[in-house]
């Protein structure tokens, strides 16, 4: 079937492309938008983005695949990223991985197989002063030493049973 | 006296009453000075800032108002604005603070010195792990907009600029301003070198290009509010005005700290709270992950303003950018890692080089290579693995990647290396020798 974007995407999209001088910097900004919809960049993607940009597929797929953000794999209905650098590490941050990874059924680095829950350890995410920190989705969740892992459990597992996300502060 | 911050950027950040909206900028003040701001000459600006001594609060420590003069006026072409909020040094976490508590105070920032730089069109660099920051400043720009503090015809005048929020995608090297601008471009993020790439030359789309830090662009407006010459009288001579510290790690009280004028001491013991019970300070990382370590317990020497060499410890640092580097380090992003006795160091080192191993952007061999080699070889130092020469090989490889690479990152991987086992060598040693295996009593800091 040929790749096909949810019709609001699609305006938003030509929009973005419009605000930037170059069609080409909107790139990573489209590249966003398909993965917030797809939970994917696939091929079909590739050549979308690539013929809405004017571009050739492998300037895009070469930007897919240097960015850890963007991902070939589809991502689990949620995504979980554990922070492992430094200041997170020193106050607990890999007891914390190994915890998530035995309560949620799913190893690190991977997604379930069920593809409820992708799961992984990130570098930094900008939030030292509370580790360890983990982003679930769009959320942060901070101060999560192996003793206050129940609320951040509790909320993935409602994420990935498809349940409405409770709104957090950060 | 007791020690106290001099908060300045983050005055209401953290004040319930404060929101972020537009309402709640524009009863404390904001938006005035972007209002004075388009009556006066874009140049009278440029010299304020400069005469404010406003030094970049990205890394580098770069007198802002001499990026500004660099700026080629001359080619014709349009200037562009990048700020950089990609935020990724090890240990940094003050423009989330800037970004997520007071975005109106930064878009007014960036709005200033647009006008002051006759820049037409902005872009805030935002890393892609604070979606909610990009969400925040869109909806920010929308309602400075409404009220005509961004887009077309500034505050009434003759001046349009819009603000493009731009986000990254995972990749630390985009911290770095050319970098930052190859993906902007829609391109990997492969650093250019410099010469001939100097962004205020050749930046984005080879036009003249000002790339600043969230932090530093958030002293502007301030620095028109009270004058260049009341600006200077907060901290010291050529560190002016205040600095926002990221302290992480092992001590009472992490966070983050809007302070001026005060030593490291005062700020790790008394507005931190020193370290964690029954534990002793050990190492601190003063400026961000790729910043050289200190130890607790040393002596630096230096010079008085007279000439007369002195001695003095660690507690006594001036908390600022000569300070650190008089202390042989760098005050870099303010972020310090605070390590206590219970920590190895050699699995601190290791933590960190499995960081910049992961984030080489893969264009320079010596970085791409050596950083990895350094993860492989500092992980089997730790893990039971060493081998007899791993130690002397480590060292000088790592003298062999800062300074032969197109961007600064080499460094990250030379400098923590270097340092780490200049002052913890005996320690280090022992540790291989006998390949003892985790050694940090707290917790474990390299994936098994
Ligand atoms: C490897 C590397 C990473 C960097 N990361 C950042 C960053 O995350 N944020 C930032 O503001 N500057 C970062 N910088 C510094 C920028 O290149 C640039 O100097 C800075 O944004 C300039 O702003 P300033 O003069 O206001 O400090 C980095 C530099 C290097 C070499
Ligand atoms: S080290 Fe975990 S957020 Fe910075």
């Amino acid at each position: 079937m040929a790749f096909q974007l949810k019709p609001e995407t699609v305006e938003k999209i030509d929009r973005m492309i419009a605000r930037y001088p170059q069609k080409r910097s909107a790139l990573m900004m489209v590249l966003h938008e398909i993965q917030e919809e797809k939970r994917v960049i696939s091929n079909e993607a590739i050549e979308w983005v690539a013929a809405r940009l004017e571009l050739q597929p492998i300037n895009v797929l070469e930007v897919v695949t240097f960015f850890p953000s963007y991902r070939q794999k589809p991502i689990g209905k949620v995504w979980v990223r554990v922070c492992r650098t430094l200041s997170c590490a020193l106050m607990g941050g890999y007891k914390t991985g190994e915890i998530l990874e035995k309560e949620l059924g799913c190893k690190m680095g991977h997604t379930s197989d069920d593809g409820s829950v992708t799961l992984e350890y990130a570098e930094c995410l900008a939030a030292c002063g509370t580790g360890p920190v983990a982003l679930v989705d769009e959320d942060l969740f901070e101060n999560l030493t192996p003793d206050k892992l129940g609320p951040v459990i509790a909320e993935i597992k409602k994420r990935a049973a498809g349940g409405t996300p409770t709104p957090t502060k950060n | 006296m007791p020690v106290t911050e001099t908060r300045l950027l983050l005055k209401h950040a953290d004040d319930p009453a404060y929101g972020i909206d537009l309402a709640s900028y524009e009863k404390v003040g904001g938006y005035e000075m972007l209002k004075k701001a388009v009556g006066l000459k874009p140049e009278d600006i440029r010299t304020e800032i400069k005469n404010s001594g406003l030094r970049g609060r990205g890394g580098a420590g770069f007198p802002c108002g001499v990026k500004w003069d660099l700026v080629d006026r001359k080619s014709g072409k349009p200037i562009y604005l990048i700020v950089n909020c990609d935020e990724s040094e090890p240990g940094t976490f003050k423009d989330r603070q800037l970004v997520h508590k007071d975005p109106h105070q930064l878009i007014e920032g960036v709005m200033i010195s647009a006008f002051a730089n006759n820049v037409a069109l902005a872009f805030i660099y935002i890393r892609e792990e604070m979606p909610k920051g990009a969400k925040i400043l869109n909806q920010a720009i929308e309602e400075a907009r409404a009220k005509g503090y961004v887009g077309a015809n500034i505050c009434g005048s003759s001046y349009s600029c819009d603000i493009i929020v731009h986000r990254g995608a995972g990749a630390y090297i985009c911290g770095e301003e050319t970098g930052l601008i190859e993906s902007m471009e829609g391109k990997r993020a492969y650093p250019r070198i410099k010469p001939p790439f100097f962004p205020a030359v050749l930046g984005l789309y080879q036009c003249p290009t000002i790339v600043n830090n969230v932090e530093t662009l958030c002293n502007v407006p301030h620095i028109l509010r009270m004058g260049a010459a009341e600006y200077c009288k907060i901290g010291r001579n050529n560190n002016t005005g205040t600095r926002i510290w990221c302290v992480s790690g092992q001590v009472q009280r992490p966070g983050y700290y809007e302070v001026a004028g005060i030593t490291f001491g005062q700020l790790l013991n008394d507005i931190c709270g020193g370290p964690l019970p029954g534990r002793k300070f050990k190492a601190i990382v003063p400026g961000g992950g790729s910043s050289k370590i200190l130890r607790y317990d040393e002596k630096f020497k230096g010079k008085k303003p007279d000439g007369t060499p002195h001695e003095f410890t660690f507690d006594e640092i001036p908390l600022d950018f000569d300070g650190i580097a008089s202390a042989g380090s760098m005050s870099g992003s303010g972020a310090v890692i605070v390590m206590d006795d219970s920590v190895d160091i050699m699995e601190a080192l290791a933590n960190l080089v499995a960081f910049y191993a992961h984030e080489s952007c893969g264009q320079c061999t010596p970085c791409r290579e050596g950083s990895l080699w350094a993860k492989k070889m500092t992980h089997r130092m730790c893990g039971g693995e060493a081998r007899e020469r791993d130690l002397t090989t480590l060292y000088d490889m790592a003298g062999n990647i800062g300074g032969r690479t197109v961007c600064p990152m080499g460094f990250s991987t030379t400098w923590p290396v270097q340092s780490y086992i200049d002052k913890f060598r005996p320690e280090i040693e022992a540790k291989t020798r006998e390949n003892r295996l985790g050694m940090s009593r707290d917790a474990r800091l390299i994936e098994k």
